[in-house]
């Protein structure tokens, strides 16, 4: 049961210190049901510690983050269960099967075998991967991989969808089919979509926009605000006029 | 925590150990031939320089290959504990960790059905070390083989949480090596493993003392006397005792906000 009314992802004032080196500064931004906002930085901006934070890898020591109304610190396993994550790096196991990994995953938020096998056909059947279940992640190409992870990251029907980067290492096609496909995600079965990328061709016009540098928000909106604003003529240019030039 | 939820969530940790094991097979054919290199060889060169009084629990004169049988199960579960924890360093480091730390379960209980997954998986090989032992002449009592199996539960339980323990405190897989060096090698030499603790008191004075605080020594105790039908009070406490210890401290090392993974920044 959700909390009624709340944003599907709440980050209110949110710091990290690496040591004395400060990661993120007072990051604040809300993500709501049927919405997909990119988190664009460059390397090194944090988004990846943002992540970290909102997956409750590491602690929020300051600030507070809601996923469904539901505070990550107090009620951490009410908020973990309506998250859906793809991380950066492939956190599948290569030498299981397709269809053993979202097992895995179905087991871990508690789904019922009979729910977990048809969740695991309809999420395999959306990403044209159904008919490889049977195979090891080992023999599936990037792309595939990646595919896989995203259907695990829906099978527990996650309110909000975190996506790290998700096309690094891809070709062009792969990234474009999941680009689209996150695309409607949003759109069509109402998640929440917190893209994180510091690709500017992965950004959809309708898109709203996080600039992340240095751990400080610089633009917060659409990307029709951001091209008015900096009176850039591309979302490129405006992200290198933001960012200074560094990429 | 919902206890379907739970439940669910062990059997998918279970599993996914047990399949690892399975398709693991030079890890199962390493962990039997360890063990039966140190029955075959080791013990029967020793059998003739190393005389055994009978101590508790056995009752008359023994030949070195029985008493050392309990101490390689210790030895099996030793590796094993360590092997998890290896494993674990091996996840974080390959990113599948976290697919299990950001699941929606409490760390701890995260942390023990990692725990009781390994358990499971050395007491099999306990099982099967058991039976080639067999084999060669090496037999105990058949209730024994009974009686051992809570023994290899607690003993595989408290070495497993003392590997979770170590892979919260290892950043890379490299540094591993300094694990066999300085807890492996340690903890099962300074134990009474190979010989009993009044043969350590023949040589040194210091030696002893350490093999009898070694949490290892009080698990091989309880084994060998669980092997042989017998109850080892003592021994069985200061396991448990150590569990608890290793366990609780395996779950700060693991917990977000105090372990020692928000010191190090490191990834999870």
């Amino acid at each position: 049961m959700n909390v009624p009314m709340a944003p599907a992802l709440f980050i209110d004032n949110v710091s990290l210190f690496y040591g004395e080196k400060l990661a993120l500064d007072k990051v604040s931004f809300t993500v709501s049901r049927g919405e997909c906002v990119i988190l664009l930085g460059p390397n090194g901006a944090g988004k990846s510690s943002l992540f970290s934070l909102i997956t409750r890898l590491y602690d929020t020591r300051e600030g507070a983050i809601e996923i469904a109304g539901f505070n990550l610190k107090r009620h951490s396993t009410k908020a973990l269960g309506r998250l859906g994550v793809v991380f950066q790096q492939s956190t599948l196991d290569m030498d299981l099967s397709v269809e053993r990994n979202l097992l895995y995953h179905a087991d871990l938020h508690g789904l019922g075998r009979k729910l977990a096998n048809t969740r695991i056909c309809e999420e395999l059947e959306r990403q044209a991967m159904f008919e490889r279940r049977h195979e090891t992640v080992r023999q599936l190409n990037g792309g595939h991989r990646r595919r896989v992870e995203i259907a695990r990251a829906l099978l527990h029907k996650p309110d909000v969808l975190l996506l790290d980067e998700p096309t690094v290492g891809l070709d062009m096609p792969s990234r474009k089919a999941i680009v689209d496909y996150v695309h409607q995600l949003s759109t069509t079965q109402n998640i929440a979509v917190l893209w994180a990328t510091h690709l500017v061709d992965e950004i959809f016009a309708t898109d709203q926009l996080i600039i992340l540098h240095k751990g400080i928000i610089r633009y917060q909106g659409s990307v029709q605000q951001l091209l008015e604003t900096t009176a850039m003529p591309s979302v490129a240019s405006a992200f290198q006029h933001l960012t200074k030039g560094e990429k | 925590m919902n206890p379907l939820h739970a439940l669910r969530a062990l059997r998918g940790v279970v599993t996914r150990e047990l399949l690892r094991f399975v398709h693991q097979r030079e890890r199962f054919v390493s962990a039997l031939v360890r063990p039966l290199v140190w029955l075959f060889i080791f013990a029967a060169g020793f059998r003739s320089t190393l005389g055994l009084s009978p101590t508790p629990p056995y009752e008359t004169y023994i030949l070195y290959e029985d008493y050392i049988t309990p101490g390689l199960v210790g030895m099996i579960q030793l590796f094993n504990g360590m092997q998890s924890s290896l494993s674990m360093v091996y996840d974080r480091e390959m990113g599948n960790m976290r697919t299990l730390l950001v699941s929606p379960l409490p760390r701890w209980f995260l942390l023990v059905a990692k725990l009781l997954a390994g358990t499971l998986v050395s007491v099999l090989q306990a099982y099967a070390f058991l039976l080639v032992a067999w084999f060669y002449d090496v037999r105990a009592p058949i209730e024994g083989y009974l009686t051992l199996l809570p023994a290899l539960v607690l003993a595989g339980l408290m070495l497993g949480a003392l590997g979770l323990l170590l892979s919260s405190f290892i950043e890379q897989l490299e540094n591993f090596a300094g694990v066999m060096n300085f807890v492996i090698f340690p903890m099962f030499f300074l134990s009474t493993a190979l010989y009993p603790l009044w043969k350590l008191q023949e040589s040194s004075q210091l030696l002893p003392v350490l093999a009898q605080y070694n949490p290892f020594s009080q698990a091989v105790e309880l084994i060998r006397f669980a092997l042989y039908g017998q109850f080892n009070a003592y021994a069985c406490a200061y396991t448990l005792a150590s569990l608890a210890l290793f366990l609780s401290a395996a779950v700060i090392g693991y917990n977000p906000s105090k372990g020692m993974m928000q010191k190090k920044g490191g990834k999870q």
